[in-house]
């Protein structure tokens, strides 16, 4: 199969890639670019595990072509932290146990992230509603939203 | 597979013109995606229209209609308040599509060409009376939503057709329209049954003019006019609303599946039929709901 050639931008860092036009994002994220945050949980849209953002809209990386990414702004949960600072978002997750095995949180991060940055003030039911496609079968959710609303929160006073 | 991203119509409908095999156009992939990743469909040819000018817009006509790209995303619709404050019965049945991370990418289009019974946003465009531009070897024509769709999976579109805008018709005054959908869970589920209700008033709030349409109860969502007729001419009374869920549940021909059963579905197109009623009525009114 012929491989094309794709150059676009991940975390803000420019990456060119080879891929064949079959392979996802989470693909060539995870097996091209060893970007491992984003999991692979169903393959088909439904959990979440995947997220990243494209141009700032979140999006399923799993459907989503990697030949798709030419000339786009890919942001995943390893461009979160600044070096060894962690986003308030991650801080909060750990303070308040929000996570367990762990492998929702890189796609429930991203998704949060790009929740407050579009609504700084979201209500309980608005964080629901916007994590709906980012299943847990761990923590039964309430500490993920209740993780979510304090960083909101706290970001709206240090702002 | 073999992957094009044309930069028109033109050359998007000579490529699937030409293609052998399973072809498939690339909008926001969450369908084609789905399908591939899950090996129902691997398409021999893949066609991104993404990279077509103009696909991401939407923008006003001179006669006050709206044309929507055909790349535009759920997202991107529900984020455009003159869109929503127009239609909205149609931003919200797209807004119904799978969760935020799917809002980013579904379409219109791909929603349509899908073809689902039971596609959320399908029955919102036949009500809106919604066309859509196809462009094929032979030029562009218009062609109603409601026409597109002939049986689950399939389209009237020939090889080498390619959807090319939608159109969605001037509001006028005095009109509203309402889409809901009944699912046995809160979020990311699919239609049991769907309806879609578009009304235009008169000075004295009598109805004078209706669309029905109903999803997830036959191969095809359907338009039903013998339901618009219950309405039209009436203030949305009781007596009126009881023939609307009448005509509604006698044009069901539904399957029994793990959502529903035929009475089940029969029985919640009335019902629903009745509320999405009352809502475009209201919002035809002024009123914010
Ligand atoms: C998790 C999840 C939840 C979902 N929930 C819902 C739901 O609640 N309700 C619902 O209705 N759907 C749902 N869907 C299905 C899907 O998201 C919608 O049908 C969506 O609108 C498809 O749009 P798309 O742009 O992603 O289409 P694509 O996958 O890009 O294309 C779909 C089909 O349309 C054709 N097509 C695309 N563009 C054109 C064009 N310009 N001309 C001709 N043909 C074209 C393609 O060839 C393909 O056959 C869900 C999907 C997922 C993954
Ligand atoms: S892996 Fe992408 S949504 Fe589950
Ligand atoms: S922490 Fe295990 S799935 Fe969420």
């Amino acid at each position: 199969m012929k491989k094309i050639h794709v150059s676009t931008t991940v975390n803000g860092e420019n990456v060119e890639y080879l891929c064949d036009p079959r392979e996802t994002v989470l693909d060539v994220l995870r097996d091209r670019l060893n970007l491992t945050g984003a999991k692979e949980g169903c393959g088909t849209g439904d959990c979440g595990a995947c997220s990243v953002t494209v141009d700032d809209r979140l999006v399923c990386s799993c459907l989503m072509l990697g030949v798709e990414a030419e000339g786009k702004n890919i942001a995943t949960v390893e461009g979160m932290a600044t070096g060894e600072k962690l986003h308030p978002l991650q801080k909060k997750f750990i303070e308040y146990a929000a996570l367990q095995c762990g492998i929702c949180t890189p796609g429930i991060l991203v998704a949060a992230k790009s929740l407050l940055e579009k609504n700084p003030d979201p209500t309980e039911t608005e964080v629901r509603y916007w994590l709906a496609g980012n299943l847990c079968r761990c923590t039964g959710y309430d500490k993920i939203i209740r993780a979510v609303m304090d960083t909101a929160a706290d970001m709206r006073e240090a702002s | 597979m073999q992957y094009h991203s044309p930069t028109s119509f033109e050359d998007a409908a000579a490529l699937a013109a030409e293609a052998t095999g399973v072809t498939r156009f690339l909008a926001g992939g969450t369908d084609v995606l789905v399908q591939l990743r899950a090996d129902i469909t691997t398409p021999d040819t893949l066609i991104d229209i993404k990279k077509i000018p103009n696909v991401q817009a939407i923008s006003r006509s001179d006669d006050g209609g709206w044309t929507i790209g055909v790349a535009v995303s759920g997202a991107e619709m529900r984020e455009h308040k003159e869109l929503g404050q127009d239609w909205p019965g149609l931003v919200e049945a797209m807004d119904l599509i799978g969760s935020t991370q799917v809002q980013g990418r579904a379409t219109l289009v791909g929603n349509l060409c899908n073809g689902s019974p039971a596609a959320d946003s399908v029955p919102a465009m036949v009500a809106a009376g919604a066309s859509v531009s196809v462009t094929g070897p032979q030029g562009t024509r218009q062609v109603p939503v409601a026409d597109i769709p002939v049986s689950p999976g399939r389209t009237s579109l020939v090889q080498g057709e390619v959807i090319s805008a939608v159109h969605i018709p001037a509001r006028g005054s005095n009109a509203g329209d309402a889409y809901l959908r009944f699912i046995p869970r809160t979020e990311m589920d699919i239609a049991v049954v769907g309806c879609a209700i578009n009304v235009e008033l008169d000075s004295n709030g009598i109805i004078t003019q209706a669309r029905v349409s109903l999803g997830a109860v036959a191969p095809t969502v359907l338009l039903v006019p013998e339901a618009a007729d219950a309405i039209i001419g009436s203030a949305l009374d009781d007596g009126a609303l009881d023939k609307l869920a009448k005509a509604a549940s006698a044009a069901c021909n539904p399957i029994s599946d793990k959502r529903g059963t035929v009475e089940f579905r029969t029985h919640v197109a009335g019902v629903l039929a009745k509320r999405a009623a009352k809502i475009a009525y209201a919002r035809a009114q002024g009123e914010n709901t």
